[in-house]
């Protein structure tokens, strides 16, 4: 690209998304943002300056090439930019809406060293949404049968991805998932205001039509154990149960009514659509004073739920300062803009109920940031003698998540490290038992969306490899 | 979709359906249950399985209707079908030769108290059954626990059948005439297995309780069926359902499954109004 084109691609500035405005969204559970029209992601596109080396390819985690896809949305390509994208990722109309971009691809993108990085994320989203919302969506070619085929446990992000990957290769896959419904934390954790259900409906049904075979209500580890899986024909297991086994705090009145996990919360709301009881079934606690503890992800997801519910008050507890709030900025902003309530450098200590047993209070104590700690952020200290109460009726748990026991507790030869995750080769994915591989949260503990998906095209690699050599 | 291919009423508010749910029959262990929901609306409930043909395929499922979900599912007929069955969930019994085994039942508590006691008595225990319900219509499986007990005693709360009074009463004098036992398996209504707990402690007698908090997953990802066992927490789903029943905070867990009484009275008076069975007449007194 010439010198003055790319001074001229430099003078654009980032093009926001247009979004439901604050006080109208915290009454209602669509999606928060609209995506670009056309000519709005046109524009943004062209902010992208073509880099001979581009750093937001070695920035993505499933190494999308990005200047591509880019520089079809300039030319108005939408539909060709989508499946430049899919040639990599599987799945970018979720990508597009949940990756961390600001740690990964926009991190490095070169135009963001002076200005703001190009909204690569949000283009993700568009080209997506467009070839699916225009019906464009086109099955590839499935070469004839390869006479293998592969049992995939868990239809989270690792799950599709490996799915989508081997049966474009000619493999039979069939996908078992315990819950009633696809798409593992896409359908229980993440909610419908920031990736809405249709779409990964949408995502599940593409895999379906391209020949993947979807068994719900099958937990694997109970109705099958993976040997049996090996033993009833299937030449290979890839493991992505995902990491659902709910931390608790374990300080007293943890059981009070009213203190959930975030998994429990997130799971009643979004799967079991509780927000809209009774006209479904399943009910949750619409508290007035709600507080959530933690800075992930979760923990935003969690309270910007609450928020919908139509709450007085939600806090946010974390102990450490908002410096180190692990969670995405994008996501403390909307909470923010919601009027979620940060309670920095605070602890909860304990629970306090009433005489039914009814959460009333949390006591917390008040911290501060003392030396660094193995991750290398500061570690919180609590005050001595600065215990006060926040009267709350509702407590969200969102502290993180162990790997589910189901698969290790019933799978002789599977090696686990000291919490209880798999142990994989990282390049390979690949176990210690032969013919089963392992990706995503099971491996990580609590990761993202886009590294379970790297963790499955990787292990898809190793799964197609081992299926024709058979070596291990 | 599983299919219901039988229903049998046992008392007016206890059914029992045998649905088609063939990996489920050839997998399941006693002590074992499933999470059904019945439409795309539905709540997602858990319950015991009591029995199962492999052969054909079948679990066998008793319910008492306590709520909108298991009212719905007392309407459902022979050929209708449930939406989702997923299991078999939990720990199955940990069932060897104990010696002489009590098993006590309460009110629906003895529909999952039958497979235990089938599983106890086909290791060679003598199985010694005491059965309880409010009065002689409530009292479920009495024929099927005779085919698989030594010994049975029966109490009604108003002595409509059996004796008077409670199993725990029955269990006392057990006890007390130095009837052998070597464990004593205990489910009912939490306040039943509370107080059998509390009559076999002080004669250090093993007790197992099958527990039944509010699920969602049945898997342990949501932590909804917690309990305080031995001081720690326990998911009922993985860890259980069943558990040594001196070590249960019993009376957390009465507290915990009251959660939802506001909002289960909203969805049964919905229910009875839109589309319930049920009408109301007035006598005319």
């Amino acid at each position: 690209m010439d010198p003055k084109e790319v001074k001229e691609r430099l003078k654009i500035p980032r093009q926001p998304m247009p979004e439901q405005d604050p006080k109208e969204r915290v009454r209602n559970f669509n999606e928060v943002p609209f995506g670009y029209p056309p000519e709005l992601a046109m524009k943004e596109a062209m902010r992208c300056i073509q880099c001979k080396k581009p750093l937001c390819v070695e920035g993505c985690p499933v190494e999308i090439d990005i200047p591509a896809f880019l520089d079809l949305i300039v030319q108005g390509k939408f539909v060709e930019a989508a499946r430049k994208i899919k040639e990599k990722n599987a799945l970018p109309a979720v990508c597009g809406r949940v990756c961390p971009q600001e740690d990964q691809c926009e991190k490095v993108c070169v135009v963001g060293k002076k200005g703001e990085p190009v909204a690569i994320g949000n283009l993700e989203r568009f080209a997506a949404d467009y070839e699916r919302e225009t019906g464009a969506v086109e099955i590839p070619e499935i070469p004839p049968p390869t006479g293998k085929s592969v049992a995939v446990v868990g239809s989270g992000p690792a799950g599709l991805t490996v799915a989508g990957d081997l049966v474009k290769l000619g493999h039979k896959v069939t996908i078992f998932e315990a819950l009633h419904a696809p798409g593992g934390v896409l359908m229980y954790g993440i909610p419908e205001f920031r990736l809405p259900k249709s779409i990964v409906e949408a995502e599940v049904d593409y895999l379906k039509r391209m020949g993947v075979e979807i068994i719900c209500n099958a937990p694997i580890g109970k109705i099958e154990t993976v040997d049996e899986l090996l033993q009833n024909g299937y030449d290979a297991v890839f493991l992505g149960t995902g990491a659902g086994l709910p931390y608790f705090m374990g300080i007293p009145g943890e059981n009070l009514i009213g203190v959930y996990s975030a998994n429990e919360y997130l799971t009643r709301v979004n799967l079991m659509k509780a927000y809209r009881f009774p006209e479904y079934d399943t009910p949750v606690i619409r508290g007035k004073k709600v507080a959530v503890i933690g800075g992930g992800n979760t923990a935003m997801d969690a309270a910007r739920t609450a928020l919908r519910l139509g709450p007085e008050k939600v806090y946010i507890i974390y102990r450490r300062s908002r410096e180190e709030m692990p969670a995405r900025l994008g996501e403390i902003h909307h909470g923010e803009e919601e009027g979620i309530v940060f309670k920095f450098l605070t602890n909860p200590v304990r629970f306090i109920g009433d005489e039914e047993g009814r959460l009333e209070a949390i006591e917390c104590v008040r911290m501060e940031l003392g030396e660094p700690d193995e991750s290398g952020r500061r570690r919180p200290v609590p005050i001595p003698g600065s215990e006060f109460k926040i009267p709350v009726d509702t407590a969200i748990i969102a502290i993180g998540n162990g790997p589910n026991p189901l698969i290790p507790q019933t799978t002789e030869g599977l090696k686990v490290n000291k919490w209880g995750n798999i142990i994989v080769d990282p390049e390979t994915g690949k176990t210690s038992k032969r013919g089963v591989f392992s990706g995503g949260d099971i491996v990580r503990g609590g990761s993202t969306v886009i590294l379970a998906m790297g963790d499955g095209r990787k292990a898809a690699r190793a799964i197609h490899e081992y299926l024709q050599t058979g070596n291990w | 979709m599983f299919p219901i291919v039988e229903k049998k009423v046992l008392s007016p508010t206890v059914f029992q359906l045998k649905v088609v749910a063939p990996t489920i029959a050839r997998k399941r262990k006693p002590g074992q249950f499933i999470i059904l929901r019945i439409h795309e609306e539905g709540e997602r409930i858990p319950l015991t399985i009591v029995d199962s043909d492999p052969e054909k395929g079948t679990i066998t499922l008793i319910v008492q209707e306590v709520g909108k979900t298991t009212a719905l599912l007392g309407t459902m007929k022979e050929g209708d079908a449930i939406l989702d069955v997923v299991g078999p969930l939990g720990k199955p019994t940990h069932i060897k030769n104990f010696g002489t085994a009590v098993v006590v039942g309460g009110g629906i508590g003895i529909a999952p108290v039958y497979p235990i006691s089938k599983g106890l008595k086909e290791a060679g225990n003598r199985v010694v059954a005491i059965l309880g319900a409010r009065n002689k219509d409530l009292l479920i499986l009495e024929r099927e626990m005779r085919a698989v007990s030594d010994e049975v005693y029966i109490t009604t709360d108003d002595g409509s059948y059996g004796r008077k009074g409670f199993v725990t009463e029955m269990l006392l004098e057990l006890i007390k005439k130095r009837v052998r036992m070597d464990m004593v398996l205990g489910i009912g209504p939490l306040p039943m297995m509370k107080a059998l707990c509390e009559v076999t402690r002080p004669y250090g007698i093993y007790t197992v309780v099958s527990l039944n908090p509010i699920m969602v997953d049945g898997t342990g990802m949501c932590g909804a069926c917690r309990i305080t066992y031995d001081g720690k927490v326990r998911f009922v789903c993985v860890d259980g359902p069943e558990f040594d029943g001196h070590k249960v905070d019993f009376d957390e867990l009465i507290k915990r499954n009251r959660t939802y009484l506001k909002e289960e009275k909203i969805a049964m008076e919905e229910f009875t109004y839109h589309e319930g069975p049920k009408c109301y007449e007035t006598t005319g007194e």
